[in-house]
């Protein structure tokens, strides 16, 4: 028998989490269930408006999609982009709160600035990008031709390979804040008296790194590379903006988009998007599992 | 020389450098934008290389064309239209998530009902859960009931995306807040939403009003669901979708887009200056217990 208490307690909670809970599972749980459907079913986009829940069921999406080869391709410049930029934003940001670590006139400012590139409009910094890098009057092949003796202006977002290694630094440059922000709150919690033992017993700098900070900081990187690995891998704002996808650089969401919106086959865009969803939860559940490990051996 | 000095020392210039570097990287774009704005087109395609304009080639016209009415003005962009637009839907969905995230966020951090694990859970799974999966059939759901070519049906997929993020911020917060402070209120028999009303929320106001900042610029700066409900009808566009679908054409002249992008950029710089503290605190709230 549980308490009057307790029964109390069940009916008010529910009852302030309620408002979003409703809205949580008719926006999305139920659309996501949907999402399941339409990907077994034969619907093009213009069909939409007289559809039934219900339309005949068919494997036809996942035959197709399997076996049109830029599907795979797709998958690989997927794994590519969103590994290289989860890892290099890491990275950076592990830099950038290693720099910023002692103060100095003015720190708070340039940390403040750090975070720019993650606040500011997707829209605008990527049109910005694109200006920065365009061949005819854009300010990196002009500096490039003149001072770098670059012998021709170079076609940053519109020839393969260059155009996935700059939306790659596109990406690491947007979200190297993300893991600086972290990175930061839990430099801000290592306890002093370890580190100053260290230094005091005569380890250099990068010694005292290696054997005091990392092991720190080694749970936030972790968390932040499965959450970042998971934004990215189905990432659309950003590719899209900068080149549509083309010059090689078609990842996942951008040729779901294509085929919602280009093809007006919303069956195939679902089944594509579902095997994103399964590669997702896959993520997921490693993540989980290697938290679990964790815990284990602690 | 030792291996302590060298180390010291390389590391100590380093340092400044990587500073600067980091600087450069994230400030220069933002200049760039900036100075753009202000010059014509054939400027730019004259003199690409420029970092600095001098006074006599600056002009507003850019602005003011970006700003302008196509209606009354030759190359007007109608900015001041997008702007309107965005400024609804975002406030809008601002309001309303807050509403609805405190609420959910006391009950999260505060009340050990049965099933609180559960819907932590699902507020997480909707966090994590890839827009361009959530996109199809919220397209094929709107245009059933007749919402995908209104504001409407974008500030409701605004709300369900940053409740999540907003919850989590809050909750980060009301945990800090000690329980005593609300026993003493509860001996008095007061009600929990008047508890929540008259002491929590006072206390936690810094905080309400950096996640309502955060929510009105994720709101702001959102641009896939703008793009597939409202592509067709240039009168609903907001400032980001209005940027890109004019940015793709060759008809405007980009330095007028530049002046665009600026306006578009500000007013989340502006909000983030304001917010800036709160926001890091909020966003990283529990990151630091490892």
């Amino acid at each position: 028998m549980r308490s009057a208490k307790q029964r109390r307690v069940d009916r008010e909670g529910w009852s302030m989490v309620a408002p979003t809970v409703l809205v949580v599972v008719v926006v999305v749980v139920i659309p996501v269930l949907w999402n399941v459907l339409i990907a077994f079913q034969d619907l093009g986009y213009l069909e939409i408006r007289e559809t039934s829940v219900f339309r005949n069921l068919t494997l036809d999406n996942f035959r197709e999609v399997f076996g049109a080869e830029g599907f795979w391709r797709t998958l690989l410049t997927t794994v590519i982009y969103s590994v290289s930029a989860t890892v290099g934003s890491i990275v950076l940001g592990l830099v950038a709160a290693l720099a910023l670590r002692r103060t100095f006139p003015g720190r708070g400012v340039v940390r403040a600035a750090m975070l720019l590139p993650y606040v500011a409009p997707v829209v605008a910094v990527a049109f910005v990008w694109q200006m920065m890098l365009n061949p005819q009057y854009g300010i990196a092949n002009s500096l490039g031709t003149r001072f770098l003796g670059w012998d021709a202006p170079i076609d940053f977002l519109g020839r393969s390979p260059h155009a996935l290694i700059t939306v790659i630094a596109f990406e690491i440059w947007r979200y190297f804040p993300f893991a600086f922000m972290f990175i930061v709150a839990r430099l801000q919690a290592v306890p002093k008296d370890i580190e100053e033992a260290a230094i005091v017993d005569g380890a250099t700098p990068l010694q005292s790194f290696r054997r005091v900070l990392l092991p720190q900081l080694l749970s936030v990187m972790g968390l932040l590379a499965v959450l970042r690995v998971i934004m990215t891998f189905n990432k659309f704002d950003d590719v899209y903006l900068l080149t549509g996808g083309a010059a090689g650089t078609e990842v996942a969401a951008v040729r779901v988009y294509d085929y919602l919106t280009g093809r007006f086959d919303a069956g195939g865009a679902a089944a594509q998007s579902l095997v994103l969803s399964a590669v997702m939860v896959g993520f997921l559940f490693l993540y989980m599992w290697f938290l679990k490990r964790q815990g284990a051996n602690q | 020389m030792n291996r302590l000095t060298v180390e010291t020392r390389t590391l100590g210039v380093l340092r400044w450098v990587t500073i600067a570097f980091l600087l450069l990287i994230t400030v220069f774009p933002f200049y760039y934008m900036v100075m753009l704005s202000f010059v014509s087109i054939e400027d730019l395609q004259q003199n690409p290389g420029r970092l600095f304009i001098p006074l006599k080639d600056l002009t507003v016209e850019t602005y003011r064309l970006v700003l302008a009415d196509p209606e009354k003005v030759e190359g007007g962009q109608n900015f001041t239209l997008f702007l309107r637009n965005s400024t609804i839907v975002a406030g809008v969905a601002t309001a309303i998530t807050m509403v609805v995230s405190i609420l959910g966020a006391y009950a999260v951090a505060r009340l050990s009902f049965r099933g609180r694990r559960e819907v932590s859970l699902l507020f997480l799974g909707v966090y994590l859960f890839p827009a361009i999966v959530l996109a199809i059939p919220l397209v094929v759901l709107f245009s059933k009931i007749g919402l995908a070519g209104s504001l409407i049906g974008l500030v409701i997929v605004y709300i369900v995306q940053t409740v999540p993020i907003s919850i989590h911020m809050l909750r980060n917060y009301f945990e800090t807040i000690p329980l005593s402070v609300e026993d003493a209120a509860e001996v008095d028999g007061a009600k929990r939403l008047t508890t929540l009303r008259k002491i929590t929320m006072p206390l936690a106001m810094p905080s309400i009003m950096s996640t309502a900042l955060f929510v009105f610029m994720i709101a702001w700066n959102e641009f896939l669901f703008a793009l597939l409900f409202l592509a067709a009808q240039p009168e609903r566009w907001t400032v980001s979708l209005g940027l890109s679908q004019l940015a793709n054409g060759i008809e405007v002249p980009k330095t007028v887009l530049m002046a665009g992008s600026v306006i578009l950029t500000v007013p989340i710089v502006v909000l983030y200056a304001i917010a800036e503290r709160w926001l890091t605190e909020g966003l990283t709230g529990g990151a630091e217990k490892g």
